[in-house]
C-alpha cells in the first residue's frame, strides 16, 4: 500500500475533523448555556433574559450553519476515503451513524427553524422547548458519533465472520453503552460546555471593555461561569475515568501520552517536559528533558493505585514477562496466523473442505484479537508519534487546569463587581477563548494520534483501511477542503465580529 | 435464512423511500436554481430565500440519515460506491458544503465573499446536486467499474476489497471520451435536475404568496416539467427494454434480458404504484401550470415523485436483482442479499426504524407552525 496515500488519506481525515471540531464544542456549550438564559426568561417573564436570549441564540445559529456545512464531509469520508475500513467493520459502525441520523439530526434540523423563525409564531413555552431540543438534539448526535468513535478505539460486541470476511455485530448494548463510550460522551461534552462557557464569558469580557452593555454582560458571566465550572470539574472528573480505560485498553496510547518508555511500578506523572527528539525505542537517551512531575501520580490516574505498574514503550514494543505483556513481534506471529487461517478457511469453503474449514476457523478465533498486527512489517509500527501525543495531553491538561481556576475566579470577581472594573481581567477573559480552542483540539490529538496506527484498536490498522484511490485525487480534496473551510471559516468569524459589534438588540 | 431475506428486503425499501423522499425534497435544489429566473428583484429573492431557507435543513438531513441508512444497512455498496466513485461523491458533498452556510451567511454583514457570490453557491448546489445525484442513482441499473474480492484482507500488499477499475472514479459515468461511458446516466441526471426545479416551482407557488412569483413560476414548470418528462419518459421506457443481472440461488449472477420489466411483471403492486405516482406527478404539472387558482400541485407531484422514485428504486433491488451491477466483473455485482449487513444488525436498526413515523409528524407539525401566517 502506497504510504503517501495513508498518509494524506489521514491528513484529509484530520483537516476536516479538526475544522468541524471548531463548531461542534461551541454548538454544544453555547447551546445550553442560551438554554438557560431563555429558561430564566420563561419563568421570570424579564424582557433582558430575552434580549440576552436572543443575542447568544444569534451567534450560536452563525456557528451552527458552519459546523453543519463541515459534518456532512466526515460522515461520508469513512466511505470515501476509508472504504476497506467501511467494509469490514460497517456492520457495526454504520448502526450509530445511522441512529445518529434518525434520531438526532431531525431533531435538530426541524426545531432549530422555531429558534430563528418562531419568536412571533410559537408560545413561549414552545419556543423554549425548541431551543432545548435543538441542543439536546446536537447533543444525542454527539452521542453516537461518540459511541462510533469509541467502538473504535474499544472494539466490543461483535464477532469476525470469515464468510464475510467482516467483523458483525453481536451485542448492540455492548457498543451503544461502552464504558469506553459513556466515559468518552461525558468527557467530550462537558469539556465542550468549558468551552461554550469561556466563549460567553470572553465575549461579555469585550463589552465590558468597551464599557458597552455591561448589565448585560454581567448576567451573561453571571450564568456561563456556573456552565463553566460544572463543565470543567465534570471534564475532569471523566478524564481520569478517560486515563484508566486508555491505560486498559489501550496502554500504548497511555505511554505515548507521557512519553514514557519504560515503565515502573509507582510511575511518576509529568506535569510538563520536553521531549528529547534524540531519543528512540533502542538508545537509554532520556526521554523527556526538563520536566517538572509529580511522584506515583501517572500510577494512581492509570489505576486509583499509587503503587501499581505502567507499562512503558518498551514494555509494549518487546515484552514483559513479569507483567504479563506480549510482545508486538509476538502479536504480529498471532496475527499472521489469523489472517493465514483466514485464506485456508476460505480455500477450504470453496472446494467444500468443512473438516479443513472448522480447523482453520478454530485457528482463527484463537487469533483473531492480534488479526490487526498481521499487516505490521515491523514492531516499531505499533508506537504512535510520541512528541505530539505528548504535547497535546499535556497542553490540553495544563489549560484544563487553567480554566477551572479561571471559571471559579470569574465567578467570584463578577459577583463582587470587580471584573466589571478591571481592564485586565477583561481582557484576559477576551484572550481565554483561543486558549479553549486549543484545549478542545488537543483532546481530540490525544484520542486520534495516540492511536495510531489503528483505525480499530488491534484489529485493523490505517494502512489497510484506506481507499484504493490515486494519491492525487485525495491531495486535490484535501487542498478544496483546507482553501474552501479556511475561506468559510474566515467568512464565519467576520460574520461572528460583527454581529458582536452590533450587540444586543435593544 | 428466510428470516434475513424479509430484512433484507425491508432496509431496500426503506433505504429507497429515503432516496424517494430526497428526490422529492430537491424541491429547495430546484427552487436555489432557479433564484435568477424567479427572483428579479431584491424583495423577491428575498421571499425565495426566506421560503427556501426554511426547509433547506430537511433535505440536507435526509442526505446525511440516506447516507448513514445505507452504510448500516448495505455497507458493501457504501465502501464500493464511496471508496469508488470518489469524485462523483466528493462533488455532490462538496456543492452541500456551500449550500449548507449560505442561506444563513448571504445576508449578514462581514460574510467576507458578498450576497452574489452566496447566490452562486446556491445556484451551484441546486445545479450539481440534483445532476450529479441522478447520475449516480442510474449506475444502479448501468452500473460501475469496480471489481470485489473479499479475499483480499489478507493481502498484506493489497488489502483492498472493493477497487475501481478506472481512474476517473466515478466521472467516467457522465464524462464522454472513455468506454464507460453511459449517455443514459447523464439522461437521468438532467431528467432530476428539471424534476428538481420542476418541484421547486411548486413549491414557491404553494409557499408564496407574491403574484409576479407565482406567475413566473408557472412558466418555469411548464418549461421544466416538458423538459423533464423528454428526459425520463425515454430513461424509463428504456430501463424496461433494458437487460439486468439476476442472482442465482447459488449467488452467481447472471444476464437476464427485460430483467427490469420482468421485475415489474413479479411485483404487481409495482405497476400500481408507478401508474399513481406518474398521474400525481402530471396531475401537480397540470393544475401547477395551467390552474391560476391552484397552489396545491407540489402535493400531488411531491407525492407522485415519490411513489414513482420508489418503485424504481425497487426495481433495482427486489426480485434478486443486482442493484450494483458491476461493469468490470459481473460476478463483483451487488445484491440486496450479498451486500447487507448481518441480520442481527438489520434486526437491530429496524427497531431504530420505527421512530420514523414519529420523526415525519413532528417536523409536519413544526412546518405547519412555521408556515401560518
Amino acid at each position: 500500500m502506497d504510504l503517501s496515500l495513508i498518509d494524506w488519506s489521514r491528513a484529509q481525515f484530520a483537516l476536516t475533523a479538526m475544522f468541524h471540531w471548531i463548531f461542534v464544542p461551541l454548538t454544544l456549550g453555547l447551546g445550553v448555556i442560551m438554554c438557560i438564559y431563555e429558561t430564566i426568561y420563561y419563568r421570570t417573564g424579564d424582557e433582558k433574559w430575552k434580549r440576552l436570549a436572543k443575542f447568544w441564540i444569534k451567534l450560536f445559529g452563525i456557528n451552527f450553519a458552519i459546523g453543519v456545512a463541515t459534518g456532512i464531509i466526515l460522515e461520508f469520508e469513512f466511505g470515501t476515503n476509508w472504504s476497506n475500513y467501511s467494509y469490514f467493520v460497517g456492520d457495526i459502525f454504520g448502526a450509530p451513524l445511522a441512529i445518529e441520523g434518525i434520531v438526532a439530526f431531525f431533531l435538530e434540523a426541524t426545531f432549530i427553524g422555531v429558534l430563528f423563525f418562531g419568536w412571533d409564531k410559537v408560545s413561549k413555552g414552545f419556543h423554549l422547548a425548541s431551543t432545548w431540543l435543538t441542543v439536546g438534539g446536537a447533543t444525542i448526535s454527539a452521542w453516537w458519533i461518540l459511541v462510533a468513535n469509541a467502538w473504535m478505539q474499544f472494539p466490543a460486541g461483535m464477532d469476525f465472520n470469515p464468510d464475510t470476511a467482516r467483523n458483525e455485530l453481536t451485542d448492540f448494548w455492548a457498543v451503544a453503552l461502552s464504558p469506553v463510550a459513556v466515559n468518552k460522551f461525558f468527557h467530550t461534552v462537558l469539556s465542550a460546555w468549558m468551552l461554550g462557557a469561556a466563549f460567553v464569558i470572553g465575549i461579555s469580557s469585550w463589552f465590558l471593555l468597551k464599557k458597552r452593555n455591561e448589565e448585560f454582560a454581567k448576567n451573561s458571566i453571571k450564568v456561563a461561569t456556573l456552565v463553566g465550572i460544572a463543565g470543567i470539574v465534570l471534564t475532569f472528573w471523566t478524564g481520569h475515568g478517560s486515563a484508566q480505560k486508555v491505560a486498559k485498553y489501550q496502554p500504548m496510547k497511555l505511554a505515548a501520552m507521557e512519553g514514557l518508555y519504560e515503565g515502573q511500578a509507582g510511575n511518576e506523572l509529568i506535569g510538563f517536559g520536553i521531549v528529547n527528539p534524540a531519543k528512540t525505542l533502542d538508545n537509554d537517551k532520556d526521554a523527556i528533558l526538563l520536566k517538572i512531575a509529580f511522584p506515583k501520580m501517572l500510577s494512581w490516574l492509570a489505576t486509583n493505585d499509587v503503587n501499581a505498574f505502567v507499562p512503558g514503550i518498551k514494555d509494549l514494543v518487546y515484552g514483559n514477562e513479569e507483567h504479563n505483556i506480549v510482545s508486538v513481534e509476538q502479536k504480529m506471529e498471532y496475527g499472521k496466523v489469523a489472517q493465514e487461517a483466514l485464506r485456508t478457511y476460505r480455500e477450504a469453503k470453496k472446494t467444500d473442505n468443512s473438516e479443513q474449514a472448522a480447523i482453520a476457523q478454530a485457528t482463527l478465533n484463537e487469533n483473531m484479537q492480534s488479526f490487526g498486527y498481521g499487516f505490521f512489517h515491523d514492531a516499531k509500527e505499533a508506537i504512535p508519534p510520541v512528541g505530539l501525543t505528548f504535547y497535546a495531553f499535556h497542553i490540553m491538561v495544563i489549560l484544563g487546569g487553567y480554566f477551572l481556576l479561571f471559571f471559579i475566579a470569574y465567578w467570584w470577581l463578577n459577583k463582587k463587581g470587580i471584573l466589571a472594573k478591571n481592564k485586565l481581567l477583561q481582557l484576559l477573559g477576551l484572550l481565554s477563548i483561543p486558549l479553549a480552542y486549543i484545549c478542545s483540539q488537543a483532546g481530540w490529538i490525544v484520542a486520534e494520534v495516540g492511536r495510531q496506527p489503528w483505525a480499530i484498536q488491534n484489529i485493523l490498522p490505517v494502512s489497510a483501511s484506506v481507499s484504493k484511490i490515486p494519491t492525487t485525487s485525495v491531495q486535490i480534496t484535501f487542498f478544496v477542503f483546507l482553501a474552501v473551510f479556511s475561506i468559510l471559516l474566515i467568512a464565519e468569524l467576520g460574520i461572528m465580529l460583527k454581529a458582536i459589534k452590533k450587540g444586543p438588540e435593544e | 435464512m428466510e428470516n434475513i431475506i424479509f430484512y433484507q428486503h425491508y432496509w431496500w425499501f426503506l433505504v429507497s423511500l429515503l432516496a424517494a423522499l430526497l428526490v422529492f425534497l430537491f424541491f429547495v435544489q430546484g427552487g436555489q436554481s432557479l433564484v435568477y429566473q424567479i427572483g428579479k428583484t431584491d424583495s423577491e429573492f428575498q421571499l425565495l430565500l426566506d421560503s427556501l431557507g426554511k426547509k433547506w435543513e430537511l433535505t440536507f438531513t435526509t442526505l446525511v440519515t440516506f447516507g448513514g441508512a445505507f452504510f448500516a444497512s448495505f455497507p458493501l455498496f457504501y465502501s464500493t460506491s464511496f471508496g469508488g466513485a470518489y469524485w462523483v461523491w466528493m462533488l455532490i458533498l462538496f456543492s452541500f458544503v456551500i449550500q449548507a452556510v449560505s442561506f444563513e451567511y448571504i445576508h449578514k454583514q462581514g460574510n467576507l465573499l458578498g450576497k452574489s457570490t452566496y447566490k452562486a453557491f446556491l445556484f451551484t448546489n441546486g445545479l450539481l446536486a440534483p445532476i450529479l445525484v441522478g447520475a449516480a442513482v442510474s449506475t444502479l441499473f448501468f452500473g460501475g467499474e469496480f471489481i470485489i474480492n473479499r479475499g483480499n484482507i489478507v493481502d498484506a500488499a493489497n488489502p483492498t476489497i472493493s477497487a475501481w477499475t478506472t481512474n476517473w472514479h466515478g466521472l467516467e459515468a457522465v464524462w464522454g471520451g472513455t468506454t464507460h461511458f453511459h449517455l443514459w446516466n447523464v439522461v437521468l441526471g438532467l431528467a432530476v435536475f428539471f424534476l428538481a426545479r420542476s418541484l421547486g416551482c411548486l413549491y414557491f407557488i404553494n409557499n408564496i404568496d407574491n403574484n409576479e412569483i407565482r406567475s413566473r413560476s408557472r412558466k418555469q414548470l411548464l418549461i421544466n416539467a416538458i423538459a423533464f418528462l423528454v428526459c425520463f419518459l425515454p430513461y424509463l421506457i428504456n430501463l424496461l427494454f433494458k437487460d439486468g443481472l439476476t442472482e442465482q440461488a447459488n449467488g452467481v449472477l447472471v444476464v437476464e434480458n427485460y430483467k427490469y420489466f420482468h421485475n415489474l411483471l413479479a411485483n404487481p403492486w409495482l405497476i400500481a404504484l408507478l401508474l399513481v405516482g406518474v398521474v400525481g406527478v402530471l396531475y401537480g404539472f397540470i393544475i401547477g401550470s395551467f390552474c391560476k387558482k391552484s397552489t396545491k400541485g407540489i402535493w400531488f407531484s411531491g407525492i407522485g415523485v415519490v411513489l414513482v422514485v420508489l418503485t424504481v428504486l425497487l426495481l433495482a433491488g427486489f426480485n434478486s436483482t443486482a442493484y450494483y451491477p458491476s461493469n468490470t466483473d459481473i460476478q463483483s455485482s451487488l445484491t440486496v442479499s450479498n451486500s447487507s449487513s448481518s441480520l442481527f444488525t438489520l434486526r437491530t436498526m429496524s427497531v431504530v426504524s420505527l421512530f420514523i413515523p414519529f420523526v415525519i409528524a413532528y417536523i409536519w407539525y413544526v412546518w405547519r407552525k412555521l408556515d401560518k401566517k
